[in-house]
């Protein structure tokens, strides 16, 4: 268990090296570049830029500063938001970004787990249905799309919700983004578990547990869910980078000032610095959250350890 | 009976009985397939085009006016044309970067699968590492650089998502069929290999790749009008359902319709297409049937 840890974290720079090398790369060989004088860049914050980056320096001495800047958590200037550097404005967004992932991915495997355990031990034909146009549904509606509605039928004809904007503190703002984000998210957990138990309820260790006389409720929860609850595990990688994603919208839908605004802000201003800032944040966070679910899966099923 | 009978037809003329038997996934195709050919024609039969403004009906819900069906926008924009124009772009979009994926990710499979060795083992540690990136951010920093609007560019950042898994699966193919008796009769009479790849190994793995292909199209439109959602995409005033999406989000305090147009035509389409990509899946692999 503690080498595959080892071997996973060892594995985890070269990506995030790849990722920076790949950020600053596209950056600075693009056609018209970044910091020429034709986008607009103020003299002080071209100064600024000339004495972080040293602009005149061949690329790969360039390459090693920015690098060296980035140890120390410097991610530069950032080119329209005048006053702030980078990663002032990271530590600004950074909250309340994860409070919104946090709290959408604890409502979703609340929710989903639940609902997945009950549809598959509720076994009715017009249960199939539900489950079927559930995940049909699920696929179809983007969070884009689930979003803006919510709002719509929440906040504005139902008026129990702030539509959106946000002030510190005040959970109602969350509301609608957390229900947006962890609806989809909710739906595809159900639907895993429920095929994932079903299947273990049809495997012949589960007759022999009842055949040893073992009640239903024992049956179900001593053995029948941990292995059931495998693939649910597995799921949580993928699930991880659609909440990243989701997070991009949802900020944008409900106006929440994370750091998914700033992303998208950056690159439709072509604020570079800022764009490769949070680009390398991003993807610094999915590569470890990732790792936390392959470690998961790896102390719930010994046969992965080796994969 | 059934199995007398399958046995003596090919595997798409099978898949193609299984797919009838499919209410589901043929309604969905039929449905697609009208939706299509209006998406196509009716933009030009429409006395609109998607940017033209009328003056005398701004903001009008569906209805009002009984020049403008579905209403029209903020500028007076006819929403049916705009909609109609949205999907259209969504769906050519997302079968040209769909294609051109398919296209790069058969080629990439099944070279590494067929050249074996070193050779594959570094092309497939490509493409797993570019799997480990977090790759919409890839294209966000992609679509910073280039002009923003352009089509072809958003194509090709589309495209340069989806060929990852068909390189997988084709390689995978490609390393089965490589044990095949036929393959191993034709490289003992000499046949080159790009011959080998191009007459035998290509339409041997085209079924799998069908069947990714439609799965992998709801992705792209689902992708393409993320981008245009967050206004990385296509750019007004040309119309994709992801930039309508957001304009009607914006708008839907007042004119909710603006909203829920476009909104239920991404829908409709993604739940069309999905249905087929399920059908055809089960037509093609019974086993999961």
């Amino acid at each position: 268990m503690l080498k595959l840890a080892l071997r996973r974290i060892a594995a985890l720079l070269p990506t995030l090296l790849i990722i920076v090398t790949l950020s600053f790369a596209i950056v600075r060989l693009a056609p018209g570049g970044p910091f020429d004088a034709e986008q607009g860049v103020s003299p002080a914050v071209r100064a600024n830029l000339e004495r972080v980056y040293g602009l005149g320096a061949p690329l790969p001495v360039q390459y090693l500063r920015y690098l060296r800047a980035l140890a120390h958590g410097d991610f530069g200037p950032s080119l329209r938001q005048r006053d702030f550097t980078v990663s002032e404005l990271i530590r600004q967004g950074l909250p309340i970004s994860a409070t919104l992932g946090v709290c959408a991915i604890a409502l979703a495997l609340l929710t989903g787990i639940p609902a997945g355990i009950a549809a598959a031990l509720w076994r009715a034909p017009a249960g199939d249905l539900l489950v079927a146009a559930a995940s049909a549904l699920g696929m179809a509606l983007p969070s884009f799309v689930i979003g803006p509605l919510l709002a719509l039928v929440l906040g504005i004809y139902l008026h129990w919700l702030p539509v959106a904007g946000w002030q510190p503190g005040a959970a109602r703002y969350l509301v609608l983004p957390v229900l947006t984000l962890a609806l989809p998210l909710a739906v595809a957990l159900a639907r895993l578990t429920r095929a994932s138990l079903l299947e273990v309820l049809r495997a012949p260790f589960m007759r022999s547990a009842r055949a040893r006389g073992l009640g239903e409720t024992r049956v179900l929860w001593r053995h029948a869910l941990r292995p059931a609850l495998l693939p649910v595990v597995n799921y949580l990688g993928p699930a991880i980078a659609f909440l990243v994603t989701g997070s991009l919208v949802v900020e944008a839908v409900f106006g929440l000032p994370g750091t998914g605004r700033y992303l998208v802000q950056g690159a439709i201003d072509r604020d570079y610095p800022l764009v490769m800032g949070m680009v390398i944040v991003y993807g610094a966070l999915t590569l470890l959250l990732n790792l936390l679910a392959d470690l998961a899966s790896g102390w719930l099923d010994p046969r992965s350890r080796h994969g | 009976m059934d199995e007398i009978a399958a046995a003596s037809r090919g595997l798409w003329s099978d898949a193609l009985v299984r797919m009838r038997g499919n209410r589901a996934a043929s309604g969905a195709l039929a449905l697609l397939c009208v939706v299509a050919l209006v998406a196509l024609i009716a933009p030009t039969l429409s006395p609109w085009s998607y940017d033209s403004l009328d003056w005398q009906h701004l903001a009008s819900p569906p209805g009002r006016a009984a020049a403008h069906w579905l209403g029209t926008d903020r500028l007076g924009r006819d929403l049916l044309v705009r909609t109609l124009h949205g999907l259209r772009l969504s769906l050519l979009l997302a079968v040209l970067a769909s294609a051109v994926s398919l296209l790069i990710g058969v080629l990439w499979g099944a070279t590494a699968g067929l050249a074996g060795g070193r050779t594959d083992a570094a092309m497939m540690r490509f493409v797993d590492v570019l799997y480990s990136l977090p790759y919409l951010f890839v294209v966000i920093i992609l679509t910073t650089l280039f002009p923003r609007g352009s089509l072809a560019v958003l194509a090709l950042a589309l495209a340069a998502v989806g060929w990852l898994t068909t390189a997988r699966i084709v390689r995978a193919q490609t390393r089965a069929l490589q044990e095949r008796e036929f393959i191993e009769a034709a490289r003992a009479t000499g046949v080159p290999p790009a011959r080998i790849l191009w007459r035998h190994i290509i339409p041997n793995v085209a079924g799998p790749v069908l069947v990714y292909g439609t799965l992998i199209v709801p992705q792209m439109i689902l992708f393409e009008s993320f981008l245009s959602f967050l206004g990385l995409g296509v750019q007004e005033p040309q119309a994709s359902l992801g930039n309508l999406i957001y304009a009607g989000a914006q708008e839907m305090e007042s004119a909710p319709w603006m909203l829920l147009v476009p909104a239920s035509a991404l829908v409709l389409l993604l739940l069309c297409l999905n249905l087929l990509g399920d059908g055809l899946r089960d037509a093609f692999d019974p086993r999961e049937g």
